[in-house]
């Protein structure tokens, strides 16, 4: 029986044609593109060794650190409103809602498996300024405020991205998190509440604490997520006005196409990466230390 | 006897002035959710001038198709969707069944190193789809693949593995391991395990992860910009964004009907399998 379930062959069999497809079309390019962040050119007009250039030249670059800074601003901001709306939400289908809560949260799912394309498409008509106004101009002037171009700035297209990926995700935040909440243990909360602890008080003392680790997978997935934003910024407003909305995974896909400079972008698309992990891995730390502190 | 009348009323009312603040909220709640769908509906249904000069708020005028025809015809709205529907159904097919063939190997087999290679599925999910593109864009362009829809099907494959193997394999360790040695007590051999066993052991979880690498890859955007560069081989998504550039400002009508056509496509699934999709898509977030 072992040796029929170890099967070498037939290991090989089963997992060689993923692993095979896996390692040539992800694992060989990823090492691939660690050796162009040492060259510069591209695939049609050959490249050349210029060692460490692109590195110096990433941290000489205001664009790319402009992008560096905006891909941080708004992935932080865009955590912390996904998680804590997400979780708002989450206590709202639990203790609100209780067993009516399944229509509210497949509803407010919805947006969810919207294709992003699409969403962003509409947000852009949604804020229109010029030639027509869009619902939310409209709403502004008839409360007697002045038509606004909501994508002429940069705040206001940063926050505009905002609400709209908040719009899309916050249903998702809020199943992930239900979850989680719906598990805590019933008489736990019913002994708290004999003890006296209720609204505010037994959300803070009794049900964040018990929440905390689902609230720690929720972070680091919305972190990661966001990091990586791309179709949103492109269909909304493709890094504009300028370049203050373009984050790195934009920069990247810019200088390496638009511009064709492989090796450069290359050298954006693996400090993208380190920021992925770094922020994962800090998120990691950051949390454990709560977490010893609290068993203080 | 009055008293005792009007207290299960008063109590009644009570109840629902205080739970008042909730069905407001909630119905604010939804009514955000719903508001922006609801008009791009009504506007994929409006002519150009209702855009220009009447309220956002306006029911249209009539209720023609002609947007519809228009980004059809006009748009190339159908090419787009074929092109869509032939990069995604093999892509998915593919990923399905390298998925839960290499999730059998690494969960119900026994052999060594098999945690090692999971945990390099694993690294696949966090890396982000950045590092892979330039290399890929070099390899097909060097094979000649460029022009066609292979790299989308072949890079789909690819990036949908590490979620499906990771999935699959944390499905079959719930399969209780004595089914599958009794099956080899019964003198199967290890691909009839697999296929007659396994397969069927796992349809409902295979239908799950379906859904996902369905949503995953019909609403790419960044593969599909990234190697298709001609009209002819965009996908919905990636032909979507060029509506605008087509029509810039103009025509609001076709644009809307666009959107709404991709939309629909997605509401339709959802109407009837949003329970799975629920579940599958937060089963699948360790995707980041």
């Amino acid at each position: 029986m072992e040796r029929l379930l170890g099967n070498p062959r037939a290991v090989l069999v089963l997992l060689g044609p993923a692993l095979l497809v896996y390692s040539l079309v992800m694992l060989v390019p990823i090492v691939w593109s660690l050796v162009y962040t040492v060259y510069e050119g591209n695939a049609v007009s050959g490249f050349e060794f210029v060692g460490i250039d692109n590195f110096v030249r990433f941290f000489n670059d205001p664009t790319a650190l402009e992008a560096v800074g905006f891909t941080l601003r708004y992935a932080l901001i865009l955590t912390v409103l996904q998680v804590v709306v997400g979780y708002a939400l989450a206590l709202l289908y639990v203790f609100y809602l209780k067993k009516a809560s399944s229509l509210v949260r497949t509803l407010v799912f919805f947006p969810v498996i919207l294709p992003t394309v699409a969403v962003a498409l509409l947000f852009r008509r949604f804020f229109e300024a010029a030639p027509t106004e869009g619902p939310i101009n409209s709403i502004m002037q008839f409360v007697g405020l002045n038509t606004f171009d909501w994508f002429g700035q940069p705040d206001a297209s940063f926050w505009v991205i905002l609400m709209m990926d908040l719009w899309r995700s916050m249903g998702f935040y809020a199943v992930l998190l239900y979850a989680g909440v719906v598990e805590i243990p019933e008489d736990i909360i019913e002994s708290a509440r004999i003890d006296g602890a209720a609204g505010w008080r037994l959300v803070r003392h009794i049900i964040l604490p018990l929440s905390l680790p689902v609230l720690l997978s929720a972070t680091i997935f919305s972190i990661n997520g966001t990091l990586k934003v791309f179709d949103s910024v492109v269909a909304l407003t493709n890094g504009g006005p300028g370049t203050s909305t373009t984050p790195l995974t934009v920069y990247m896909f810019q200088t390496s196409f638009s511009f064709g400079q492989y090796g450069y972008g290359s050298t954006v698309a693996l400090m993208l990466t380190v920021m992925c992990l770094l922020v994962t891995i800090f998120i990691f730390r950051a949390s454990r230390r709560d977490l010893t502190r609290n068993d203080k | 006897m009055t008293t005792l009348a009007v207290t299960p009323f008063h109590r009644r009312v009570r109840t629902f002035v205080r739970r008042l603040p909730v069905f407001i909220g909630v119905a604010i709640l939804l009514a955000i959710v719903a508001y922006p769908l609801i008009w791009l509906l009504l506007g994929s249904f409006k002519q150009q001038d209702e855009f220009l000069s009447e309220p956002f708020w306006s029911l249209p005028r009539n209720w023609s198709l002609d947007n519809y025809t228009e980004a059809f015809v006009g748009g190339g709205l159908g090419k787009y969707i074929l092109n869509s529907v032939i990069a995604v159904f093999p892509s998915m097919f593919l990923i399905l069944f390298l998925g839960t063939a290499a999730g059998f190997a690494l969960e119900v087999m026994v052999w060594k190193g098999r945690g090692a290679v999971l945990l390099v599925f694993l690294a696949g999910v966090m890396i982000p789809l950045q590092m892979i593109l330039l290399p890929l864009f070099t390899i097909y362009f060097k094979l000649h693949l460029t022009g066609t829809l292979w790299p989308l099907i072949i890079t789909y494959t690819a990036t949908g593995l590490p979620l499906t193997v990771f999935m699959m394999a944390t499905f079959f360790r719930a399969v209780p391991r004595e089914i599958f040695e009794a099956a080899t007590l019964d003198g199967a051999n290890i691909y009839r395990i697999f296929w007659s066993v396994g397969m069927p052991l796992v349809r409902n979880a295979l239908f799950t992860v379906a859904l996902v690498q369905f949503f995953f890859i019909w609403n790419d955007l960044l593969i599909a910009l990234t190697f298709t560069n001609s009209q002819d081989l965009r996908t919905i998504q990636a032909g979507l964004l060029n509506f605008t550039g087509q029509y810039g400002a103009v025509d609001y009508g076709p644009m809307f009907a666009g959107i709404a056509v991709n939309v629909v496509g997605t509401l339709v699934l959802y109407l009837f399998l949003n329970q799975k999709v629920m579940k599958g898509l937060t089963a699948g977030s360790v995707k980041g």
